[in-house]
């Protein structure tokens, strides 16, 4: 009964999408002379989300209570899992993704609909209807080619489980916090779409903007940083970014999102850069869109191994082409009536502003080129793979151009920068070069790269922060906070990957027990290797001892054994300190042969998400910044002072 | 105004290169490295009374003619030995090379399924197999008359196989 419910809510959902669009394109032709279509319009997006919120809900009880009877938790569930892997399984396989995506979808419309008061009716209409659009087609996807609560007629005895790699409690963070801030961007690209469907491109409509894009971006980062996370732990390659296309698929949408945040400020503040802060905002969610097609239709070899299936990467493509394609159409059409912006002079905060756009777009760009060469290739008839030799080549020297910038860029005034160098420019400088002369004494030159990387992040470590120098902290506005805070959590990553390239050191043994290998300047003794058992799984595991003079510590990795679908995964046993971590996988191995070991002490690595979450809260801060001041203004303006 | 239509131009492009790959989605034909290149050097003795023994140089001397990889212990063999008969009989010259095989149950073999070979090699220890890049029995080769191998088929010959092999044969003419 509750697959039914569920079921229904969602055409139910989708008929009230139709409405919100129809009413959106009578507004449009200025048939609302009242208001009440926009009213109506409001109110059927905030029921919308709720619809999709509950079918959403009705999916999660029907894995919580592993009800086999519906295909797909049959297929993607088992009795015998745990709770918290039953109810993030519900977003571990295709459809119940598929679902999320369109209750993120519909629940930022209704945010859209509650909270934007400073839209204008006509602009919000626009808006909501172009959400209602964009969620049709999926829910068309959804309803037509990947419907969640299919029932399974006779039910299955036993569901087939969820596969290992994926129960772990990244899983029940990782995706939904991504969705949220992929999806999230489908509200800008609507406000874009809005302003140019209305001819009201402009600051007004920036700051409407403003608040999605930064909350999209911040969870989009989080979501990022535990995904990051994740891979490393979980895969046991000790890496934390492989350049994999889906990981590709995440960075493009968040690169459009960083630029797009920091021109809707241009636009906002200045009122220049309009066409191009339209046309990043069409970009970003554009991005999440070729994201879920690279994913979901499986057309790019990924090690994430997602099903491939071309009919619903057709249905995608064909939604792709349909939305993005409108879009660029209506970009074309429009954008030459909208006013050239203010200008500025080259050297300014508007000049710094635009320099971060370009090296972003071309990163962006870059990345594009790099995740879809081999399907270019292939169509010239030639097998090609590309990596991390040509990712890390072409976006590590603009990655490190970028950061040099924002020593400086944060520094300038608007519109034309009358004062000299700010002294601490010259202080950041100087420590750059200082990093940059003890990184290469230490690391003999061998690592260039990341002795640059250093270098550019103690910089910048002092450069994010100059901006409060000699200024009453209490009285500096929360979002200058969160700017500080975001650029310091750039310095600090930074560090953490120069690092992690240049100091990590790795071992690779076969080892008997009571045998003591050296790593870094630790000594691992493998103690004893057992088999042990948990609710779904069994394993052999190793109890490593290690030390480096300050006591003893146990380490557990396993190499553990998945009955359903029958799988072995390795799991790595990590040992965080703070100058880094040490991190240990068990290979394979057998009695009286030794076991294979591969040990690594990579010093300062957690500096990299900690600094991803520091570029995050930096983002949070100047959303409640923003919102709060703005809350104030508009109060001030509703109630005029008394006297 | 033109410029204005770039970013749709780029989508465009994008979209026609994705549909292109899903609709054409993978084959899962591999076509053999070898093919293309000479005959590598080999020199088998013969593998049963009367017939000769193949060598590297016999293939290569003006005429095309096609190498069929078997064994008497292979069953799928047993399945392409009629179209193997049929091929010979339609014209085209077919030397055999017998894989890890006994003269004794070569003879029988050929008795009870036909012989379609003018000359058949031994390779007790599969290394001509090796050499030519066969991954197992049965396997054919077509190389043309200057010992350049013009198409590699594996596995068993099925009947839908049979329009392909005789394109590639009239090809080498």
């Amino acid at each position: 009964m509750i697959a039914e419910i569920g079921h229904a809510a969602l055409w139910l959902a989708a008929a009230l999408a139709l409405l919100q669009l129809g009413l959106g394109i009578t507004v449009l032709r200025g048939r609302d002379d009242d208001g009440a279509m926009a009213l109506a319009m409001r109110a059927l997006a905030v029921a919308q989300g709720a619809l999709t919120l509950f079918a959403f809900l009705s999916l999660i009880l029907l894995f919580w209570r592993t009800d086999l009877s519906v295909e797909l938790v049959a297929a993607h569930s088992a009795s015998a899992k745990p709770w918290l892997y039953k109810v993030a399984g519900t977003w571990g396989n295709h459809e119940g993704s598929m679902l999320l995506w369109v209750m993120v979808m519909s629940l930022s419309g209704a945010g859209l609909g509650l909270f934007a008061r400073r839209l204008d009716s006509a602009v919000l209409s626009a808006a909501l209807g172009t959400q209602a659009a964009i969620g049709l087609g999926f829910f068309a996807f959804l309803l037509f080619a990947s419907n969640p609560f299919a029932r399974l007629n006779p039910p299955a005895v036993e569901g087939r489980g969820l596969n290992p790699v994926l129960q772990d409690p990244g899983l029940a963070f990782h995706p939904p916090t991504l969705y949220f801030g992929y999806v999230g961007l489908s509200v800008a690209f609507s406000i874009a779409i809005a302003g140019m469907l209305t001819d009201r491109v402009g600051p007004a409509l920036a700051r409407a903007m403003r608040p999605w894009v930064l909350a999209s971006w911040v969870l989009l980062t989080a979501g990022i940083v535990a995904g990051s996370y994740w891979a490393y732990y979980e895969l046991g390659w000790g890496g934390y970014w492989f350049w994999d296309p889906v990981e590709n698929a995440s960075l493009m949408p968040w690169l459009a999102a960083t630029a797009l945040l920091h021109s809707v400020s241009v636009l906002a503040a200045r009122s220049a850069l309009k066409a191009w802060t339209m046309m990043l905002a069409l970009v970003a969610f554009s991005m999440s869109m070729v994201g879920t097609f690279l994913v979901r239709s499986g057309i790019i070899t990924s090690v994430h191994a997602f099903a491939v299936d071309p009919l619903r990467g057709s249905f995608i493509l064909a939604l792709l082409a349909l939305y993005v394609g409108g879009a660029m159409a209506l970009f074309g059409w429009k954008i030459g009536g909208v006013r050239e912006g203010e200008r500025f002079d080259l050297v300014s905060r508007e000049g710094a502003l635009v320099a971060n756009n370009l090296l972003l777009s071309v990163i962006l760009a870059l990345v594009f080129i790099g995740t879809l060469y081999p399907l270019a290739a292939e169509a010239l008839d030639e097998r090609i793979s590309v990596g991390p030799p040509y990712f890390n080549t072409v976006v590590g020297p603009l990655a490190l151009l970028l950061g040099l910038l924002l020593y400086v860029g944060p520094l300038l005034g608007w519109r034309r920068h009358r004062r000299g160098v700010p002294r601490s420019v010259a202080l950041s400088g100087v420590i750059a070069a200082a990093s940059l002369v003890t990184m290469l004494i230490v690391t003999r030159g061998e690592h260039l790269f990341a002795c640059f990387g250093m270098a550019v992040a103690a910089g910048l470590a002092v450069a994010s922060l100059s901006p409060l120098f000699g200024r009453r902290l209490g009285r500096v506005p929360m979002a200058t906070w969160g700017m500080a805070v975001a650029h310091f959590g750039v310095a600090v990553s930074l560090a953490g990957m120069a690092s992690e390239a240049a100091f990590t050191k790795e071992t690779l043994v076969r080892a008997q027990p009571g045998e003591i290998v050296a790593v870094g300047s630790w000594q691992v003794e493998l103690h004893d290797v057992m088999p042990v058992a948990g609710p779904n799984w069994s394993a052999i595991e190793a109890e490593l001892r290690v030390s480096r003079g300050d006591g003893v510590e146990v380490l557990r990795p396993q190499s553990r054994a998945f009955a359903s679908p029958p799988t072995v995964t390795s799991e790595a046993a990590l040992s965080t300190h703070a100058d880094g971590q040490l991190y240990a996988v068990l290979g394979d191995g057998r009695e009286g042969e030794g076991w294979q070991l591969r040990l690594w002490w990579k010093p300062f690595v957690t500096l990299i998400w900690w600094g991803g979450l520091l570029i995050a809260l930096g983002g949070l801060l100047a959303l409640v910044g923003r919102t709060w001041r703005e809350g104030r203004r508009a109060r001030a303006i509703r109630e005029p002072a008394r006297w | 105004m033109v410029k204005r239509f770039v970013p749709l131009a780029l989508l465009l492009a994008f979209v026609g290169l994705v549909a292109w790959k899903l609709m054409a989605p993978e084959t899962d034909k591999v076509t053999s490295q070898l093919v293309g290149r000479t005959v590598p050097t080999f020199a088998l003795e013969p593998a049963v009374a009367g017939k000769p023994g193949l060598a590297s140089a016999d293939l290569g001397k003006g005429a095309p003619r096609m190498v069929n990889i078997f064994a008497s212990w292979c069953v799928p063999c047993i399945a392409e030995a009629p179209l193997l008969d049929a091929l010979a009989r339609e014209g085209l010259a077919i030397d055999g090379i017998a894989v890890r095989d006994r003269p004794d149950d070569v003879v029988d073999f050929l008795a009870e399924h036909g012989d379609p070979f003018g000359a058949i090699g031994a390779d007790p220890e599969s290394a001509a197999m090796i050499a030519l890049g066969a991954a197992g029995v049965p396997e054919s080769f077509i190389v043309d008359g200057s010992g350049r191998i013009a198409y590699h088929h594996q596995g068993p010959l099925t009947p839908a196989d049979l329009p392909e092999i005789r394109r590639q044969w009239e090809a080498v003419q």
